[in-house]
């Protein structure tokens, strides 16, 4: 164990009760750091340092890349949903002017994977399994004549019977997507699933579990027994898909010195880890480029079969080749949100004391694994007995990738519809009910102490106090207020180093190999050093996306701000030290622009650098694996929602959204609050438009394009009030956190909560379409005639 | 559209006679000089490529000669040929607006107009939005309002935007929504959109 000192950090929220405590850290970590008020860099919104590469079309993204030679490439995808290859003739598209190379796909990435591989069906190629599987790809000269040769490629199908809808998959005899069990691990993001789950026919699961890790706690059938009141009701989650604006897509330039891949991903570190582990070429010979990237979501952190049959053409040709995927194969092939069903038990006294919770769900991702939606259910609210058991249902179709807040926005949708229902049912408003049972497991510190100050805070700006009963608007526009809560968790990515370097002209850089994927690293980390030497931000340059840098972390589980930061702020801090001892001068804390310039100019070298990893968290983790800590505590988060419904037409307008929430030490308030908008825009998207709609006749997905598949745009979206709590909690030399996915999570069920008080009518299922709203508010129509 | 432009030349030609007089030469050459206005009566219409012809593009102010097959898409023609990437591709079916684009100051989705009907006519893209140095005030309130995550829809966004207020100085918040109600973003930074748009009028205005 390294040499330890004690100091005073401070902790809990600020303007509610913020003090310090006194904690062992090593003592090589930097001094605590201030609460932002006593700041100058940190904690103030500060525009992004790359806005105006982006604002003029200067900022170069995957598919910008232009290599001298290269190749253009499209990828041949299956038009059946289940089939075997019988043979797959590549010989006219070869004869095609300007191909340079074919390759077929010999293993197939992002699907489950057979428990036994040997119960597979005898094929000579990988038996596809959804419409849009890759089968191979064709590089030319051009794209267009890359895509003539692709159309010529000829495959002879031999197909097999399939399955594409959910309750249809579950039944005894249904066609068989696998004809044995099969698993899929789980990836940085979420994800995946647990391995070795029962599984009969296409039906994987129960996985059982509880708060914590655990397998359950208590009993639920005897809390339901003991209850005074049991709500019990199901819920329905359609299928999403990412949508990001920038396709997947990524440049392989294979030469004699390795693999040079430019990609947009969020995370460059793990697209090398997937080429070196497909490859078979060790990492440092692998080189990862994101100067900038369009968008994730959580659907690109590995190099995925388009990325590994770019390498592999590139291999062939001996040129640089693009791939780049166009709409209909974003949605059909490179991810998307399970669909859920989930029946959920609910009991409490007549306090409200919850005495058991039961949610039971399915759902399908497709050919993947990973439809849990149990994680509220799990950790939102403290109960002596809760069971979570969650089943995938594999469908031929393509499969699911860790979506922002894998399984929460699909959880949260029944289980705070289920609590705001309880409420009712004792009588107690919403927000009383869940100020009694939102706290923190004494044994465990938590995220209620945040929800606690949240909802007051929300309470004040959405003007609860107003809000009137159930359908109790006259006329055909009724207006509702809905509340939901979120919860997320404090990962933290132990993959996360970066250097420092500081010139003798006093020039500073920050280098690390993490990707920007929108939430504003790159100036997060600018305005950590700058704070810690006491500069400005815009004098930080920062060099991030390229694996030749400093590991980062793949952006993934709202991790980057909170892992990468302390990293950033302890290698300034040493840089910083370092610069010290090269100009021989007693080192002293930073004071201003001009000491920095002075110390520097004095060094006897050219340059002083220091690197910091991520180390484990002030006062340890919870828990965690493979170099992931799960932190002490986690997000809260809570949503307001203003609905109209016109119950003449179902339609539903979401009119404002108060969102508020935690991410730990906010270091730019700007971005959080953009990241926010996001969250809640994407949240009302899927609460209301999104949809994947698959024929079941064909597998063909019907809505592969942005016409039919609608996400909100500029009419849709609300007004968005953002407020931002600052909480402290001691645990790393910035403290800071993440917002991404807390911000998402919530967003469906406060609407859905928001009509109900707009109509009286509960709606249980997403997409909340016109159709299904006039469909829940026909039996009270007929009853009120 | 028939109305004509002149050309490098000085030459009136129109998209009659761009048409016509390529038809006849097509045949034998492969790489056109197409936008040569048409010598004499010809023999009727004719037909472009599908091999390369030559255009003539004004873009961002200044004319440049580029040998396109006439199938392809201005998006195309802008990233791949003038390498002017700022122009994004999201759907390449004109349903996001990521390729926003001015044709004589309206805005457009390069991505579903063929480079062809762009000859003749000022075509303006991110990269010409500002002033040398001097970013158009659209552009520098997207970054002091954050109007941006990810970015990649940044440049269609700034292009309507920026057209919004040439045409009305004075929007108001409907005004920015119908601006931008092509142009999807999935980071969902619309509300700063808004913000930053009506923050640059108010600039521009007073």
């Amino acid at each position: 164990m390294a040499d330890e000192v004690t100091v005073r950090l401070p902790v809990g929220i600020a303007g509610d009760g913020l003090r310090e405590i006194e904690r062992a850290i090593p003592a090589d970590e930097p001094p605590p750091l201030a609460p932002n008020d006593k700041l100058t860099v940190i904690g103030k919104p500060t525009p992004r340092l790359d806005g105006r590469l982006k604002v003029t079309g200067a900022a170069r993204y995957t598919a910008d890349v232009r290599l001298p030679g290269m190749l253009f490439a499209r990828i041949v995808r299956s038009t059946f949903p289940h089939a075997r290859l019988r043979s797959i003739d590549t010989s006219a598209a070869e004869r095609v002017p300007g191909v340079r190379a074919v390759h077929i796909v010999d293993h197939l990435l992002g699907s489950a994977q057979l428990r036994d591989p040997k119960q597979e069906l005898a094929s000579k190629f990988p038996v596809v399994r959804y419409v849009g599987q890759p089968i191979a790809a064709v590089a030319a000269t051009t794209q267009a004549l890359a895509e003539e040769a692709a159309r010529l490629v000829r495959v002879e199908y031999e197909p097999l019977p399939f399955v594409v809808d959910l309750e249809e998959a579950r039944k005894p005899g249904a066609p068989l997507v696998f004809p044995a069990a099969a698993d899929e691990e789980g990836s940085a993001g979420g994800g995946g699933g647990p391995a070795g789950v029962p599984q009969t026919g296409n039906v994987r699961g129960p996985a059982r579990s509880g708060p914590h890790g655990s397998h359950g706690t208590g009993d639920v059938e005897k809390g339901l027994a003991e209850a005074d009141v049991v709500v019990e009701a199901s819920y329905r989650t359609q299928v999403q898909t990412h949508s990001a604006m920038e396709p997947h897509g990524l440049v392989a330039d294979w030469g004699a010195d390795g693999l040079t891949v430019y990609a947009s991903t969020q995370g460059t570190s793990t697209v090398r880890d997937e080429l070196a582990e497909v490859l078979g070429i060790p990492k440092a010979k692998i080189r990862v480029v994101t100067e900038f990237m369009g968008g994730g979501f959580g659907a690109k952190f590995g190099a995925g079969n388009y990325g590994v049959l770019a390498a592999r053409l590139s291999q062939k040709a001996k040129a640089p080749v693009r791939l780049v995927l166009d709409r209909r194969e974003e949605h059909e092939s490179v991810g998307n949100r399970p669909s859920s069903v989930a029946r959920i038990r609910i009991g409490a006294k007549k306090d409200g004391t919850l005495t058991a919770i039961h949610f039971a769900s399915y759902g399908t991702a497709g050919t993947g694994t990973g439809a849990g939606a149990g994680g509220p259910a799990k950790n939102l609210y403290p109960c002596p007995n809760v069971l979570v058991e969650e089943s995938d249902v594999f469908t031929n179709a393509g499969p699911a990738a860790a979506f922002r807040a894998p399984g929460h926005p699909q959880g949260a949708f029944g289980l705070e519809q289920s609590i705001d229902e309880l409420a009712q049912k004792l009588g107690m408003d919403p927000l009383a009910l869940r100020d009694r049972i939102d706290v923190d497991d004494p044994a465990q510190e938590g995220s209620a102490g945040a929800r606690r100050v949240e909802r007051r805070v929300g309470a004040e700006k959405a003007e609860w106090s107003k809000r009137h009963p159930p359908g109790a608007d006259r006329g055909p526009v009724k207006r509702g207020i809905g509340v939901a809560q979120a919860i997320w968790y404090r990962f933290v990515n132990l993959d996360s180093a970066c250097e420092v370097r500081i010139g003798r002209d006093g020039s500073v850089e920050a280098l690390s190999a993490v990707q920007d994927i929108g939430g504003g690293i790159r100036t997060v980390l600018a305005q950590i050093v700058a704070e810690e030497l006491k500069i400005r931000p815009e004098q930080v340059v920062v060099r991030i996306g390229d694996t030749m840098f400093p590991p980062g972390p793949a952006s993934g589980g709202s991790v980057t701000t909170g892992s990468l930061s302390p990293a950033v702020r302890n290698a300034a801090f040493r840089a910083r030290q370092a610069m010290f001892a090269q100009a021989r001068e007693a080192y002293a804390p930073a004071v201003d622009e001009a000491q920095h310039r002075r110390i520097a100019s004095r060094m006897r070298v050219e340059q002083v650098s220091a690197q910091a990893v991520r180390g484990d968290d002030y006062g340890g983790f919870a828990g965690g694996r493979k170099g992931r800590g799960m932190g002490i505590g986690g997000y809260g988060g809570v949503q307001f929602a203003e609905v109209a419904v016109d119950v003449e037409t179902g339609v539903v307008r979401v009119e404002r959204i108060v969102a508020v929430h935690d991410c730990g030490r906010p270091i730019n308030p700007l971005a959080v609050e953009s990241q926010i908008h996001g969250g809640v825009i994407q949240g009302l998207s899927y609460a209301l438009y999104e949809n994947r709609v698959l024929d079941r006749r064909s597998g063909w997905m019907l809505n592969a394009n942005f016409e039919s598949y609608k996400i909100a745009g500029a009419r849709e979206v609300p007004r968005i009030e953002v407020h931002l709590i600052e909480e402290y909690r001691g645990r790393s030399s910035t403290d800071a956190g993440g917002i991404g996915e807390p911000a998402t999570v919530a967003t469906a069920a406060a609407v859905a909560n928001a009509v109900y008080n707009a109509t009286g009518v509960r709606v249980r299922e997403l997409p909340m379409t016109p159709e299904r709203v006039l469909s829940a508010l026909a039996p009270s129509r007929e009853t009120s005639r | 559209m028939t109305s004509g432009k002149d050309d490098e030349d000085g030459k009136r030609f129109t998209r009659r006679s761009l048409f016509l007089g390529v038809g006849a030469a097509a045949a034998a050459v492969p790489v056109l000089e197409s936008c040569e206005p048409a010598k004499g009566p010809s023999a009727g219409p004719g037909v472009l490529g599908p091999g390369l012809v030559a255009v003539t593009l004004r873009v961002n102010g200044a004319e440049t000669r580029v040998a396109v097959e006439p199938r392809q898409t201005l998006a195309e023609v802008l990233r791949f040929d003038l390498g002017l990437t700022g122009t994004k591709v999201g759907c390449d079916r004109g349903s996001c607006s990521a390729c926003t684009v001015w044709l004589d100051g309206t805005p457009v989705n390069a991505c579903s107009t063929f480079v062809l009907d762009a000859v003749g006519r000022e075509l303006t893209t991110i990269e010409g939005l500002a002033r040398g140095d001097a970013l158009h005030p659209v552009q520098q309130a997207f970054i002091e309002h954050d109007a941006m995550q990810c970015g990649f829809c940044t440049p269609g966004m700034v292009m309507s935007c920026a057209a919004l207020l040439a045409r009305r100085p004075d929007p108001t918040l409907d005004d920015v929504r119908a601006a931008t109600s092509g142009n999807l973003c999935r980071c969902g930074t619309y509300p700063k959109v808004f913000e930053a748009t009506l923050a640059a009028a108010g600039r521009k205005g007073g």
